[in-house]
C-alpha cells in the first residue's frame, strides 16, 4: 500500500470471560479506503468493530495482545479522555438498530448537535446551523422542520440517515458501519448504501462495513475480510474475492447461497457447526468441516499469509 | 392440477386509533396443489398479514379464502379448527415460535392431542418419525428449545408443522433469522419435504435469491396489494410491474455478471393507513402517468410464452 | 436473547442461596416456619392459659419473652402466632395470586373489549389504597382472622391482574400463541398449556414478594382490633394490647413486634433473590 494506514490492527486478541473471542486479527484501511469484514454470526466481526472503538463492555471483555493504531496512535493505550477525543469526532460509528442506537427521550437535533457541541465547541445556535446542514447531506429533506422530531416519529431508514448524520457531525476520517442496513428493506437498503458511498467520495472517509450479507459488500467494498470462528481466514480485493475466493471457507459460503445456485436445485451446504471456543485444536479451525483438509490441516495452524491476496490455508482453492 | 386455495379479493383493515390501517387490500391468487407461491415484498407490505389471514389468525375484513372449494372466512370456529388439519404454518423467529417451558415432544405432539389422532404409544412413534422426517436426533423429544440452536429449532417448528400432514404450508420467514450456511440447510429441508410429501407451500420472505430459489411463481406485493405475480423465471428475466424491476435492481449480488442497473427508488412506503389514490406505488414511480393517480390498476392477466400466465396490475401495460 | 431457563428444583434451591442476605433471610424463615409447625411442643406453656406467670413480669429464664397483662407466657404466643400469621399470610397471597392470575391471564387474552372494561375496573380498585379497601370488605363480612386475610387477599388482586396481564400481553404476541391457534388449540388450551407455565415464574415471585406485606397487612387489621380477636395469639394483637405498657413493660411490644420484622424481613429477602433468579432477563449468569 503506498499510502501509509489510517488504521492498523495489528495481531489483536481479544477475550470474554478469558475466552478467546479475537485470535490474531490483523488488517489494515488506508485513508478514503472501504473494507469490508463478513463472516456469520459469532465469528468476532463486532468484535473486532468494538474493540477498535474501545467500546467492548470489560469485564468481561479484554483486549488481551496487539495494537491497534489510528493515524499512529496505539488506542489500546489510551485512556479515556484520549478515546472520548477520538471517538465520535475521528472515528464514526453506526450499528445495525437504529432505534436502540438513538435516544428515544431527545430530539434528533439535539442528538446530532451534541457531538458538535462536545468536541467542536460549538455554541448552541451555530450546532443547530450544522445539525439541519448535516441532514440535509444525508437526504432528509426540509432539514430545519425535522430538528425537533423524536426518533420513534421516524421510519427504519430515515433513522439509520439520522445515525449517519450523527456519526458524520465531526467529519471523520474512519466511519465504522456495524451491520448498517441488516433491518432495513432491500430498497431502502440500496439508498442507505449509496448515501454511504457518496459521502465516502466527497467526505474523503474510510469505512470499515460490518456485514454478513456477502452481496453487499462485493457490490460497496473495495476490499473484503472475511472471518470464521475469530479468525481472518481470507483477505483480498472485492472483485478478486468474489471472483475466485480461494479459502475453503468462504469458497463454501459463497456455494451455499441461493443465488448461486439454478432454483430448485439442492443447495451444497457446510456440514457441522463452528466448534465452541474452547474445542478448536491445534490446526485451522475450518478443518473438521472442511471438505479439501489434509492432514497437516488438523495438525497445524496456517499463517495468514500473501498479498495483495492474504489467505489462512493449507490447502487452497 | 387441482386449485388447492384461492383468494378473492381478500381485505384486511386495522382500526388503529383513529384511522384505519389497510394491511390487506383486494389481493387475490391461487395455489394450486404442490405448488410453490413465493410471497415477496418490503416491511409494511402486508405479506405477513396474508399469512395470518390465510390462516385465519386474523379475521378478514372482506373477501374469501376458499380452500379446497370451501370459503373458510365462513366456518364457524369447530368446524374451522378440522381445516387447520390441511394447512399449518412455520414463522420465521425460531426463539419465538417454539414455547420455552415444553419439551420438543410436547411439542410436536401438541397437533396429534389437539384434534385427538391416535393414542399414546403411536404419538411417540409418530413424533419419532417426524424428528428422524427433518433429521433430528432421536433424544431431542426429550429436550427443551433452549437448547438447541436456530436452524435446529426450526427444524422443530418444522416437524410440529407437518405433524398432521397438512396439504398446505405457509412458511412466513422461515430462514431470516438464520445464518447463511444455515439458511441453505433449511431451505434444501422444506425442498425435499414438499417433493415427498407433495406439500404446497405458501413462501413469504423478504429475501429475493431464496423467494426465486424455492419458488414455482412468486407475488410481488406493495402496500397492501399484489402488484404482479408470474412464474419465477418470468419474473427475475422480464419484470413488469415499475416496482418489480426497483426491487429486483436493489438487491446486491456478489456475482458480477447479475448485477442489475440500480433504480433507486426516493422517498419510503407511504403509511399503509393513507395509501395514496390510484395506484399505490404512483407516488415513488418514474413511470406514473396522470391516470396512475386516480385510478387504480387491476391485476391484468396475460398468456406469456409457454402457455404460462402473468398478471400485472399496473397502467403501462 | 430471553431464554427462560428451566431450572432442576435442586439447582434452583442452590441458585437462590446465592447471596449471604437470601442465606440469612431463609434461615431465618425457617427458624420461624419450624417453631410455627413444632409451637404445641416447644411452647413452655399453654398460649392462652392465664397466670402462669405474675402479670406483665420481665423476661427470664422462665419466661423467655415475659408476661402479658393476663399473666400468659408471651413466647408461647409468639411461636403460636407464628402459625397464625404465616398460614393467614399463605391464605391471603393464596387468594390474590389465583384469582389475580386468573383475571390478568383473560383479560389480557380475551383482548378488546374485555381487556378495555377489566383495564378500567382494576384502575378503579387500584385507586383505593389496598388497607382502606380491606377494611371496607372486613366491615362487611365482619371481624376474624379468616375474613381479615380474605380482605387482604381480595385488596391484592387488582395488583397481582394488572402485572400479570402486562406479562401475557407480550406473551401473547409471541409466535408460539400463534403457532398453538395455528395447530387449531382451543382457547382454554392456550390459556392453561401456553400461558401459564410461562406466567408461573413471575406469579411465584409477585408471591414471594407479596407474602411479607401481607404478614403485615393482616397483623395490621388485627391491631386495628379487626383481625383476630382475643384470646387468639396474633402479633399484631399482641402488638395492639401491648402498646398501653409500652412504657413499664416494652416486651409486651418488644417481641411481637420483633417477630413481626423477622418475619417480613426475612420472606422480603428471600423473596428478592428468588424474583432475580427466576428473571428470565437475568441470562443465566449470577450476578
Amino acid at each position: 500500500m503506498a499510502d501509509a494506514p489510517l488504521l492498523s490492527v495489528e495481531h489483536l486478541d481479544v477475550t470474554m470471560r478469558g475466552i478467546p473471542v479475537l485470535e490474531d486479527v490483523s488488517f489494515q484501511i488506508a485513508p478514503g479506503e472501504t473494507l469490508g469484514l463478513v463472516g456469520e454470526s459469532g465469528c468476532g466481526k463486532s468484535v473486532t468493530a468494538l474493540s477498535i472503538m474501545r467500546l467492548l463492555p470489560n469485564p468481561p471483555g479484554k483486549i488481551a495482545g496487539g495494537r491497534i493504531l489510528f493515524d499512529g496512535i496505539d488506542m489500546t493505550a489510551l485512556d479515556a479522555a484520549g478515546l472520548r477525543a477520538i471517538r465520535g469526532d475521528r472515528i464514526g460509528m453506526i450499528f445495525q438498530e437504529p432505534m436502540t442506537s438513538l435516544n428515544p427521550v431527545y430530539t434528533i437535533g439535539d442528538q446530532i448537535g451534541e457531538s458538535l457541541i462536545v468536541h467542536r465547541g460549538m455554541s448552541g445556535s451555530a450546532a443547530k446551523a450544522e445539525t439541519a446542514k448535516l441532514l440535509d447531506l444525508v437526504g432528509i429533506p426540509s432539514a430545519r422542520n425535522q430538528l425537533g422530531r423524536y426518533p420513534h416519529e421516524m421510519s427504519g431508514g430515515q433513522r439509520q440517515r439520522v445515525m449517519i448524520a450523527i456519526a458524520l457531525a465531526c467529519r471523520p476520517k474512519l466511519l465504522i458501519a456495524d451491520e448498517p442496513t441488516t433491518a432495513l428493506d432491500v430498497t431502502v437498503q440500496a439508498q442507505i448504501l449509496d448515501l454511504i458511498g457518496r459521502l465516502r467520495v466527497e467526505l474523503g472517509m474510510a469505512v470499515l462495513l460490518i456485514t454478513h450479507d456477502l452481496g453487499v459488500v462485493a457490490e460497496f467494498c473495495d476490499r473484503v475480510a472475511v472471518m470464521y470462528a475469530g479468525r481472518i481466514v481470507e483477505e483480498a480485493p472485492a472483485a478478486e474475492l468474489f471472483r475466485r475466493p480461494r479459502h475453503r471457507y468462504t469458497e463454501a459460503l459463497l456455494h451455499t447461497m441461493p443465488a448461486a445456485n439454478p432454483p430448485g436445485r439442492k443447495l451444497p451446504s457446510i456440514s457441522g457447526t463452528v466448534p465452541a471456543p474452547l474445542d478448536r485444536g491445534d490446526g485451522c479451525i475450518f478443518a473438521p468441516r472442511c471438505g479439501f483438509a489434509v492432514p497437516r490441516c488438523t495438525a497445524e495452524l496456517p499463517p495468514l499469509e500473501g498479498a495483495p491476496h492474504r489467505l489462512r490455508c493449507w490447502n487452497p482453492a | 392440477m387441482t386449485v388447492l386455495l384461492e383468494v378473492a379479493d381478500l381485505a384486511t383493515h386495522y382500526a388503529a386509533k383513529d384511522v384505519t390501517v389497510r394491511a390487506l387490500d383486494g389481493v387475490s391468487f391461487t395455489l394450486r396443489e404442490g405448488e410453490v407461491l413465493g410471497v415477496v415484498g418490503e416491511s409494511g407490505c402486508g405479506k405477513s398479514t396474508l399469512a395470518r389471514t390465510v390462516l385465519r389468525l386474523v379475521e378478514p375484513t372482506g373477501g374469501a379464502i376458499r380452500f379446497l372449494g370451501e370459503d373458510i372466512t365462513r366456518l364457524d370456529r369447530r368446524a374451522m379448527v378440522r381445516r387447520r388439519r390441511q394447512m399449518q404454518v412455520v414463522f420465521q423467529d425460531p426463539f419465538g415460535s417454539l414455547n420455552p417451558r415444553h419439551r420438543v415432544g410436547e411439542i410436536v405432539v401438541e397437533p396429534l392431542e389437539v384434534h385427538g389422532i391416535g393414542d399414546r404409544v403411536s404419538r411417540a412413534a409418530r413424533v419419532a418419525e417426524l424428528l428422524a422426517l427433518v433429521g433430528l436426533p432421536a433424544d431431542s423429544a426429550g429436550r427443551y428449545p433452549h437448547e438447541f440452536s436456530g436452524g435446529q429449532r426450526q427444524r422443530i417448528a418444522i416437524a410440529r408443522a407437518l405433524v398432521l400432514e397438512p396439504k398446505l404450508l405457509i412458511a412466513d420467514e422461515p430462514v431470516s433469522a438464520l445464518d447463511v450456511s444455515i439458511q441453505s440447510q433449511i431451505i434444501n429441508l422444506l425442498a425435499e419435504l414438499r417433493v415427498r410429501l407433495g406439500l404446497a407451500m405458501m413462501f413469504i420472505s423478504h429475501d429475493l435469491s431464496v423467494i426465486r430459489h424455492v419458488s414455482d411463481r412468486i407475488a410481488v406485493m406493495y402496500l397492501g396489494r399484489i402488484v404482479e405475480i408470474a412464474p419465477t423465471a418470468d419474473i427475475f428475466e422480464r419484470p413488469a410491474h415499475p416496482y418489480t424491476q426497483a426491487l429486483l435492481s436493489a438487491v446486491p449480488h456478489t456475482d458480477a455478471t447479475r448485477r442489475r442497473e440500480r433504480i433507486l427508488l426516493s422517498g419510503e412506503m407511504p403509511d399503509p393507513a393513507k395509501p395514496p389514490g390510484g395506484c399505490a406505488f404512483h407516488t415513488r414511480c418514474r413511470h406514473a402517468m396522470p391516470r396512475c393517480s386516480v385510478e387504480r390498476p387491476l391485476l391484468v392477466p396475460r398468456t406469456i410464452e409457454g402457455g404460462a400466465v402473468r398478471e400485472t396490475a399496473c397502467h403501462l401495460y | 436473547m430471553t431464554t427462560t431457563a428451566i431450572l432442576p428444583p435442586r439447582r434452583l434451591i442452590a441458585r437462590t442461596l446465592g447471596t449471604p442476605g437470601a442465606v440469612a433471610g431463609s434461615v431465618i424463615l425457617a427458624i420461624l416456619v419450624l417453631g410455627a409447625i413444632f409451637a404445641p411442643w416447644l411452647s413452655p406453656f399453654d398460649p392462652n392459659a392465664t397466670r402462669v406467670c405474675p402479670r406483665l413480669a420481665a423476661p427470664s429464664l422462665q419466661n423467655l419473652f415475659g408476661c402479658d397483662l393476663f399473666g400468659r407466657d408471651i413466647f408461647s404466643r409468639i411461636l403460636h402466632g407464628a402459625r397464625l400469621s404465616l398460614a393467614v399470610g399463605l391464605l391471603t397471597v393464596a387468594i390474590s395470586l389465583i384469582a389475580g392470575t386468573f383475571l390478568g391471564m383473560v383479560i389480557a387474552f380475551l383482548g378488546g373489549r374485555a381487556d378495555r372494561i377489566g383495564v378500567r375496573l382494576l384502575d378503579v380498585m387500584l385507586g383505593f389504597p389496598a388497607i382502606v379497601l380491606a377494611i371496607l370488605i372486613v366491615a362487611v363480612l365482619g371481624v376474624g382472622a379468616f375474613n381479615a386475610a380474605l380482605a387482604v387477599g381480595i385488596s391484592g388482586i387488582p395488583r397481582i391482574a394488572r402485572v400479570i396481564r402486562s406479562a401475557t400481553l407480550t406473551l401473547v404476541g409471541r409466535e408460539f400463541v400463534d403457532s398453538a391457534r395455528a395447530v387449531g388449540a382451543s382457547q382454554t388450551r392456550i390459556l392453561r398449556r401456553h400461558l401459564l407455565p410461562n406466567l408461573l415464574p413471575i406469579v411465584i415471585v409477585l408471591g414471594s414478594l407479596d407474602l411479607g406485606s401481607a404478614i403485615l397487612s393482616t397483623a395490621t387489621l388485627s391491631f386495628l382490633g379487626l383481625g383476630a380477636q382475643p384470646p387468639t395469639a396474633e402479633w399484631g394483637a399482641m402488638l395492639s394490647a401491648g402498646r398501653e405498657f409500652m412504657r413499664y413493660a416494652p416486651w409486651t411490644m418488644i417481641f411481637p413486634g420483633l417477630a413481626l420484622f423477622l418475619a417480613v424481613m426475612s420472606v422480603n429477602l428471600v423473596g428478592d433473590r428468588l424474583s432475580h433468579v427466576l428473571d428470565p432477563r437475568a441470562s443465566g449468569s449470577d450476578g
